[in-house]
């Protein structure tokens, strides 16, 4: 399947369109009417004294009256735990489904994407820690409930709505609903995560969104703990999690200089990769910038990032992709079989697909992988 | 042994922060570092232990074991590793707060703390007219547990007969509704004492880092005040150990969620090194006319007690020290185990008296207690 002329044009002319006029696109802002965005979490447990403690992520933070989770999304109020951020984007675009990025899932559409304030982790190289490391009342929001996120992403020929940007498991109750409100509509649900969450939210979770992205920071706790303000271990359990439910799954890792970038890491994390996921989930590495409060470091050198997929190639990954380099050949698919290109990408835009029916045009082996809408 | 000072310059409309010299007795090597530009920082105060990295690495490494010693700006007087401990049993009848004592209490405590002859010679020490200054007070327990009305009152008060307009004092907090949940008013303007929250004041847009935090720091403290006096209140927490002087300031910024966890070490003590706030902190008046010694911050009427006490320090350290063993104490009376046995010791003391902090003295033996009985 190649891209035709008006579906070319409609994408580009759609995606910034209503990335500039989205305030305007019957959004009301939030200041001043936080009681509609305030619902009862789904994951916590209530404690003596008024405390709680919240059971979504593993960081499991055990939370007074009128504080906070380390999110700070979340709040305690007289024993009750609330999402402060239902219904409660800070932003929402138009985005290729490649920017996600997602490969292997129906290259070439749109995705909705939205975000709300508050992240679970506080990574140093954060690029969108203006809206990640705030709470939501100090970012502008919009009124959207997930019937009109659906609407929505239909009215713009979206093929998903993604949850992205910031950290989606700290809206999981908006992300949930959302997520029932696009399949009633025909619209499928996929989730850019950092995967720090437990193994009962993400079940319940992998049940109604069609594919998930997870940001493997790092392969070791030391820069989970140092970078990240996270743990490893409770990522690699999710990453198992979503393979065993079948949900589509990508991941992504950000080659920071000198930081993750060893060829030891890079091993150990292909084999464990082969071993535990298979060798066809896709991993795309993906280039650093200096962002936020890591700012000493250089932009990674094309050369680590070639490196990595090299290594990868070599422990028998069959799907391994850089990223934030556009032009460069690894960002498009190959077949493992015939070793020619299914899918020709530049940047985020998709030159050429050659498949069928999932199955390499060339060769006829199958390209595993979402390439139609077929919704769970 | 050749010796390096790095010492802070200021700059006319420049932020203080923003330049090092690097002096070099013996090469008379002058060199300025722009610390944003160069070495990628933004406005970050640079630690002690990256700059000595960046310097090796810049190849001026010559004799860098020597000694380093770095001196902050100063603001108001400093009087480190003294607490004035101010208590007066007869402070209540009943639950109800005696304010005469109370002001008497606190006028007895600044003497002692600066060694003057009158309260109002000691204020003057801390503020000068014309001045804006900030009260940065605790609410978030509501009433009951928050910083103490009168108390604020009485600050407030001789404030004003040091020189300071009612309308350039400004109480604050994180919320307008902390705030007002706790008994206080909110006011934005006028001619009277201004009363409101970071909510309202907005936050300035730069980060601010240091060590392990970055943050935006409420416009209170970056825009509209010279200087601030810090009035915690006496109390236990349940993931940091203790909220005292320094944790206090985590009112000051855009996201504290982020700093509890490894028991708010080494975040407290590193948020309290933004240049908006350790460079504008005058003198903390710890309320310990109430106090909560298990299952703070929040209110808890069964470990909330009454000590009937003012601690007064303008080493913020210093008075958290003490802090935490006065309610070390309680606890041990109500057979409650240690902070350090709960799990939750609140070590960011100790690093914010460490070497790339010397926000003051942690070490129990060097502080000077003083007492007041009244």
């Amino acid at each position: 399947m190649t891209l035709n002329r008006r579906t070319f044009l409609r994408m580009a002319a759609t995606a910034p369109a209503f990335s500039l006029a989205g305030p305007a696109v019957s959004l009301v802002d939030a200041a001043g009417k936080e009681d509609r965005f305030v619902r009862e979490a789904r994951y916590y447990k209530k404690l003596p004294y008024k405390k709680i403690r919240c059971d979504l992520c593993p960081r499991e933070c055990e939370i007074d009256d009128r504080e906070r989770g380390y999110c700070g999304a979340r709040e305690n109020r007289e024993g009750i735990y609330y999402t402060l951020v239902y219904s409660r984007p800070c932003t929402a675009h138009v985005d290729p489904i490649e920017k996600k990025p997602f490969f292997h899932f129906l290259p070439g559409t749109l995705a909705f994407s939205i975000a709300t304030a508050g992240c679970n982790v506080n990574c140093k190289f954060c690029q969108n820690w203006e809206i990640s490391q705030v709470r939501p009342e100090q970012v502008r929001s919009y009124y959207m409930p997930p019937s009109q996120v659906a609407a929505m992403a239909n009215d713009y020929h979206c093929s998903c709505i993604a949850y992205t940007y910031s950290e989606p498991v700290i809206f999981y109750e908006y992300m949930y609903d959302t997520a029932l409100a696009g399949h009633k509509r025909g619209v499928a649900s996929v989730v850019v995560t950092g995967g720090y969450i437990k193994e009962e939210p993400l079940r319940d979770l992998c049940k109604v969104v069609d594919a998930i992205k997870v940001d493997l920071k790092a392969f070791s706790e030391k820069y989970y703990r140092e970078i990240v303000n996270g743990e490893l271990k409770p990522v690699l359990d999710g990453l198992v999690t979503i393979r065993k439910e079948e949900v589509w799954e990508e991941i992504v890792y950000l080659v920071v200089p000198t930081l993750n970038d060893s060829d030891r890491e890079f091993r150990e994390l292909a084999r464990w990769i082969r071993t535990y996921l298979g060798p066809d989930v896709p991993i795309h590495f993906s280039r650093f910038y200096p962002q936020y409060l890591l700012k000493n470091l250089p932009p990674t050198p094309v050369k680590t990032l070639e490196r990595a997929k090299e290594i990868c190639d070599a422990e028998g990954l069959h799907f391994v992709y850089i990223g934030n380099v556009p032009g460069h050949p690894a960002e498009s698919t190959y077949c493992p079989k015939c070793d020619k290109k299914v899918v020709d990408r530049v940047g985020y835009t998709i030159r050429a697909i050659h498949l069928q029916d999932g199955k390499c045009k060339f060769c006829g082996y199958p390209i595993p992988g979402i390439w139609s809408k077929k919704l769970i | 042994m050749q010796v390096f000072r790095l010492q802070m310059l200021r700059f006319a409309g420049q932020e203080p922060e923003a330049m090092f010299v690097l002096i070099s007795p013996r090469a008379g090597v002058n060199l300025q570092w722009k610390i944003g530009q160069r070495l990628g920082m933004g406005r970050a105060m640079i630690q002690r232990r990256d700059f000595l990295r960046k310097t090796v690495k810049a190849g001026l490494g010559a004799g860098l074991g020597s000694v380093f010693r770095w001196e902050p700006v100063e603001a108001g007087p400093s009087r480190r590793g003294v607490v004035v401990k101010a208590q007066d049993a007869r402070l209540r009848r009943g639950r109800s707060l005696d304010t005469d004592r109370l002001g008497d209490l606190l006028d007895a405590a600044m003497q002692q703390l600066f060694d003057v002859d009158s309260a109002d010679e000691a204020w003057k020490k801390v503020v000068r007219p014309g001045e804006v200054i900030g009260l940065k007070v605790n609410c978030i327990a509501g009433k009951g547990n928050a910083t103490t009305l009168e108390l604020v009152e009485l600050v407030a008060e001789r404030l004003q007969r040091a020189g300071i307009r009612a309308k350039d004092i400004i109480i604050w907090d994180r919320l307008n509704r902390d705030l007002e949940n706790a008994g206080y008013r909110i006011r934005y303007r006028g001619n009277r004492v201004r009363c409101f929250g970071n909510d309202a004041a907005g936050y300035d847009n730069r980060l601010f880092t240091y060590g392990s935090a970055g943050s935006l720091v409420t416009r209170v403290l970056t825009e509209m005040c010279d200087g601030f006096i810090n009035l915690p209140v006496l109390k236990d927490h349940g993931i940091v150990g203790v909220t005292l002087a320094l944790k206090n300031l985590f009112g000051a910024i855009h996201n504290p969620n982020k700093y509890h966890i490894n028991v708010g070490d080494p975040y407290v003590a590193d948020v309290f090194m933004f240049p908006p706030i350790r460079k504008k902190h005058r003198l903390t008046i710890c309320d310990g006319t109430i106090g909560q010694y298990e299952g703070g911050p929040s209110y808890i009427r069964r470990w909330f007690w009454y000590p009937n006490m003012l601690l007064v320090a303008t080493d913020p350290v210093a008075l958290d020290r003490i802090g935490w063993d006065l309610i070390e104490e309680k606890r041990k009376q109500e057979k409650l185990p240690s902070l350090k046995e709960d799990e939750r010791e609140p070590r960011y003391i100790f690093t914010a008296a460490d070497r790339n902090h010397r926000l003051g003295i942690a070490d129990i033996e060097r502080i000077r207690v003083l007492n007041v009985k009244m």
